[in-house]
């Protein structure tokens, strides 16, 4: 490679293996963009946990104090299960339509790649619980000890684990059926050992061995943590940092199911 | 950045195993640069393999490939091989200039190289000739349409290998003559190195070399020319046959109990 003075166009010794933010950045931009052609999928993202909530309250019109801990416990749920959802269809999407294959032939690292779909679907994230969390609080008339921030910060950490959980599992899928099959697969499984329905501490004592390994239980733990104290406890931080460092293993482990070379 | 030799691709014992199936049984072959080589044979020959162990998306491959001077798969040649697989591999929910701005932004990422995507994008909107569709979903247009927007991707930063698996398959005898147009004038031009897989045989007198290829090993490699005239055939489909049947026959004499193929160009029969 020939290289002139000033080149702007110069390029990197070694293109692809450094993570870039630039390129990160422009996957997220793409994500993004993809979604803004589906406006009935943002649409549904963004309300449906709330319309959930919306009627969680009235289905506990008697017994205000469940809304408050079911309402906290599913405020974490949602982000998980919709970016579970979405991630997981929007990345077998990639793969069985070649410009996964694509991408990798092309100088963009797998980081990039992973880390742009998560800044993506954590903004929408961010919104999603903002609205749900915002509807809970003000209008609902959830009742939390602790700040509405450390509820927030909880349903990120969660979306984030969705957004891994879905790239792992999309590996394993040859098609969309299969694909929404892997929610009930991955998914209820934590929803019913997570607490929601009863507390942990009260179920046979294999399955609270088992929900002892689920990151969902610290989802819900945190968020029950919010509930009731004011301040972060320290279990709300080691609640937080096994939701946090959950998401981190699955991603990695997400990032090593993309291949450049296949058979 | 050529190797010693001067050639863009050289294999030698090039072997590629899917599953417990000898895909490519070691091929040995050499494609010259600013050359369109053209990689024919009927369809399951192998012809796609070969292509993706050359851009390095292949596993399993053993022997010797070297692409530009580099071990195919190198990250290096990442941004200097351009790569159209059969199918258009573009994002069916985004405009043509989205797709186009974002496999740019791979390829030259950084907001100081924004002006030089910008006329990248629009050069290579001009090359397919997409100009008036640059803002519909990728996902409206006709397929014929789509597998030029899956070229123009490849086309973008100037790749000095373009590696394409039968981009013409479906187009409609202008828009094929207008494709081909455009190979030679990337080679003539630019100097790119071309290599473009195809199972119709007619399109092998567009190019400047062949390799023929059925089931997983290579029958020649040639110019059109020289092969018409090595089996005294008409046409480049009459000397691939001829190619055929010396083989089988060669075959049948080596061993009684060869399999015989009953017809290599099932595809043209449709």
């Amino acid at each position: 490679m020939t290289t002139t003075h000033a080149a702007p166009a110069a390029v990197s010794p070694r293109p692809g293996l450094a993570p870039s933010a630039a390129r990160t950045l422009a996957t997220a931009a793409r994500v993004l963009r993809q979604l803004r052609h589906d406006p009935r999928s943002i649409a549904l993202m963004l309300l449906v946990p709330c319309l959930m909530l919306f009627l969680l309250r009235y289905v506990f019109d008697g017994s205000p104090r469940t809304f408050d801990s079911i309402g906290a416990s599913l405020l974490g749920i949602f982000p998980l299960i919709t970016m579970f959802l979405v991630t997981s269809i929007a990345t077998l999407r990639e793969r069985t339509s070649g410009t996964l294959e694509r991408l990798l032939a092309m100088p963009l690292g797998k980081g990039d790649l992973i880390a742009g779909y998560a800044l993506a679907f954590g903004l929408i994230a961010i919104i999603q619980s903002l609205l749900a969390t915002g509807l809970s609080l003000w209008a609902l008339g959830l009742d939390i000890v602790g700040s509405p921030w450390l509820l927030l910060l909880v349903a990120l950490l969660d979306a984030l684990l969705g957004t891994a959980l879905g790239l792992f599992v999309s590996a394993f899928a040859a098609s969309e059926f299969q694909a929404v099959q892997f929610m009930p697969a991955v998914i209820f499984p934590q929803l019913l050992l997570c607490g929601l329905f009863t507390a942990r501490a009260n179920m046979q004592p294999v399955l609270e061995g088992i929900s002892n390994v689920l990151p969902m239980s610290y989802a819900v733990d945190a968020m029950t943590e919010v509930l009731r104290h004011p301040d972060a406890t320290g279990d709300f931080l080691r609640d937080v940092l096994v939701v946090a460092g959950c998401a981190v293993l699955v991603l990695a482990l997400g990032a090593a199911t993309l291949r450049r070379r296949t058979a | 950045m050529m190797n010693s030799s001067g050639a863009a691709v050289v294999a030698r014992g090039l072997t590629v195993v899917r599953g417990d199936r000898t895909v490519l049984s070691g091929l040995d072959f050499t494609v010259w640069p600013g050359r369109i080589t053209g990689l024919l044979g009927p369809s399951g020959c192998g012809k796609s393999t070969l292509m993706r162990a050359l851009v390095g998306t292949q596993a399993r491959v053993t022997g010797t490939l070297e692409v530009l001077g580099r071990p195919a798969g190198d990250a290096s040649l990442r941004s200097r091989i351009g790569y159209v697989t059969q199918a258009p591999s573009v994002y069916d929910d985004l405009t043509v200039r989205q797709n186009l701005d974002y496999f740019a932004s791979v390829l030259l990422p950084g907001r100081r190289r924004a002006e030089i995507r910008r006329q990248h994008i629009t050069r290579v909107i001009e090359d397919v000739d997409l100009a008036s569709h640059a803002d519909a979903l990728a996902g409206r247009l006709s397929g014929g349409q789509r597998s030029r927007v899956s070229l123009a991707v490849a086309l973008l930063g100037t790749p000095e290998l373009l590696v394409l698996d039968e981009p013409t398959v479906g187009l409609d005898p202008v828009l094929r003559r207008d494709l081909w147009n455009l190979f030679h004038r990337l080679a003539d031009e630019r100097g790119t190195t071309i290599l473009v897989s195809s199972h119709v045989m007619d399109e092998a007198e567009r190019c400047h070399r062949l390799l023929l290829m059925r089931e997983g090993e290579l029958l020649a490699e040639d110019t059109p020319d020289a092969l018409r005239a090595r089996t005294r055939s008409e046409t480049v489909e009459q000397a691939f046959l001829h190619l055929v049947d010396q083989a089988d026959a060669a075959a049948r004499n080596s061993s009684r109990d060869a399999a015989a193929d009953p017809d290599p160009f099932q595809e043209n029969h449709r």
